[in-house]
């Protein structure tokens, strides 16, 4: 059978392929796109790369600086720390550990925020507006600082700082998505839809929820450079992760008592911690842009 | 014959609470009666505010009447059962532009009625929207298009589509018209027109252009501060108009029209 078309040449591209070519017209954003995906293989593959193991300590090699200097090995290739353990390796798996989890968290809050603010947004009366206000005052408070509280109650240690920091990251995500849901549900498109004789569930699923991506991937963007350096900052602290682990963190405050002798033991982390944050954000504002222009063209 | 659809008594009490010390906003409409039978047209005219959106809203279910009934074909319509009402009566938005999701193809947004009320398969849903899109005047690849690829009076075909898809047998329309430049606007009425004509549609539509109203419909609903205060055969009221509202509103359109 033919099919009856009128624009042969014409190819309708999804909505995704549609974000992916508003995407590509950023090349910061592409090249934090590479920055990222980078380092996103590395918290897959991570271990299997790494030179050395990042606990063993090589009392014959301490302080060894990288291979970049006059007097650095190829054998370490970001060199030794005080206790002679290869940075390269610390440093491949500190990624793996710091953005591991600062994604795991934000994808924990992100799911129970969007479904508690889900609910607050389509209920009315008394009980939204009781979690409104509360999680407002919440929201007042940055986040570093509620997780300390947290930590501070629970006890230190990486388990219960990424509780801490899951649970400071909630209220964010419960405030947007309940403000934007009842932004929404006031429109005549989900009126429409509600005269299709959808149920409430079907119109947050099927109607609400495509609008709300772009509000997502800002939230989602912030969410993970908060998170990234709240973990740094809490294994800085000796809060969070604790000593021998190679969490970025905890790296940097190691490196610090030697940071006369061998500057890069703080330098390194510290960029890499930089870099991560950075590629984060521009990614994320590059596709905040391409999905609102999406609807432009 | 019973009337397609008959409204009695219809009643809707609005009150608007304003700070603790001011007096509460009372909005009272109705009662209203009237009644069209299968391929009539009735237009509501009045002034803003009169309440004809609501009672367009009351229609088709968006609202909760506090009393009255509505009868379809002689059976009384509840307000709780949306699917009885969606699947025979269907609303025509005056925004278009508002009321299409703008995330979702516009072959899903037609599509969707029929997959929450019918039972048909993902194949004849695709072949009913696509001749829903033809029937409308627009082309089946328009159904890969997003809302903002459209023109405002593309964007008004695309709400009678969905409108249309379910084969409804009463069809209200809030302002259909208002939003559309004259030419666009004239298209879209003989659309209505023929699609009244092809399947026997009833159609309520409100307007505010007296000229259309006079064109297109067969009886005529005047309201004035939420009540119905005259309502008859649209040739009737244009010649002789009852009501010292309706005396004027003819006046200042015929001034018009001759002028």
């Amino acid at each position: 059978m033919s099919r009856f078309s009128l624009y042969q040449e014409e190819y309708y591209p999804s909505p995704l392929q549609n974000t992916w070519n508003e995407f590509k017209q950023s090349h910061i954003a592409v090249l934090g796109l590479w920055f990222l995906t980078f380092f996103i293989i590395l918290v897959l593959v991570g271990p299997l790369i790494a030179p050395f193991d990042p606990l063993t300590q090589n009392i014959d090699a301490l302080l060894v600086p990288p291979a970049w200097e006059a007097n650095g090995g190829i054998r370490n290739l970001f060199g030794t720390d005080a206790l002679g353990r290869d940075l390269l390796s610390r440093l491949i798996h500190g990624c793996r550990m710091t953005l591991g989890i600062s994604l795991l968290l934000v994808l924990v809050a992100m799911l129970v925020g969007v479904a508690l603010g889900a609910v607050a947004g389509m209920s009315r009366g008394v009980r939204s507006s009781i979690l409104n206000h509360l999680l407002d005052s919440v929201m007042a408070i940055p986040t570093l600082l509620i997780a300390i509280i947290i930590v501070a109650i629970l006890g230190v240690g990486l388990v219960n700082s990424m509780w801490a920091i899951a649970l400071a990251l909630i209220p964010q995500f419960i405030h947007n998505t309940r403000e934007f849901v009842r932004q929404e549900v006031k429109k005549d498109y989900v009126l429409a839809a509600r005269l299709d004789g959808a149920s409430k569930i079907h119109l947050f699923f099927y109607s609400v929820l495509p609008n709300m991506f772009e509000m997502l991937v800002v939230q989602g963007t912030m969410a993970l450079s908060i998170a990234i350096l709240d973990i740094s900052a809490l294994g800085f602290l000796s809060l969070g992760a604790q000593a021998p682990s190679p969490e970025l963190g905890v790296m940097l405050s190691e490196g610090l008592q030697v940071a006369y002798k061998s500057p890069w033991s703080i330098a390194l982390p510290g960029s890499a911690i930089f870099i991560m944050v950075l590629s984060v954000n521009v990614v994320g504002d590059g596709l905040r842009s391409a999905l609102r222009n999406r609807m432009r063209h | 014959m019973t009337a397609l659809l008959a409204v009695e008594d219809l009643t809707f009490t609005d009150v608007k609470t304003q700070g603790w010390f001011k007096r509460p906003e009372k909005f009272n409409l109705g009662p209203i009666n009237f009644s069209i039978n299968a391929g009539e047209t009735l237009a509501i005219i009045g002034d803003n505010g009169s309440g004809k959106s609501l009672l367009a809203k009351l229609l088709v279910g968006a609202e909760k009447p506090s009393g009255g009934t509505i009868l379809l074909n002689g059976q009384k319509l509840h307000y709780n059962n949306i699917k009885q009402r969606c699947l025979n009566i269907r609303m025509v938005f005056q925004h278009s532009n508002e009321s299409l999701n703008p995330s979702i193809t516009l072959g899903s947004i037609i599509e969707e009625p029929l997959k929450l009320n019918t039972d048909l398969e993902p194949e004849a849903r695709e072949e009913k929207v696509k001749q829903t899109l033809s029937q409308v005047g627009l082309m089946p690849e328009h159904r890969f298009f997003y809302r903002h690829m459209l023109s405002d009076g593309q964007r008004q075909r695309i709400g009678l589509a969905r409108a249309l898809v379910l084969d409804p047998q009463i069809i209200v329309a809030d302002e259909p018209f208002a939003a559309l430049d004259p030419s666009v606007r004239s298209q879209t009425v003989n659309l209505i027109m023929k699609l009244q004509r092809e399947l026997g549609l009833g159609f309520i539509f409100i307007s505010h252009n007296l000229g259309i109203v006079r064109h297109v419909s067969d009886r005529t609903l005047i309201m004035q501060d939420g009540m119905a205060i005259e309502t008859g055969k649209t040739d009737v009221i244009f010649n002789w108009p009852k009501n010292e509202y309706t005396q004027k509103l003819v006046n200042a359109y015929q001034t018009m029209v001759n002028a």
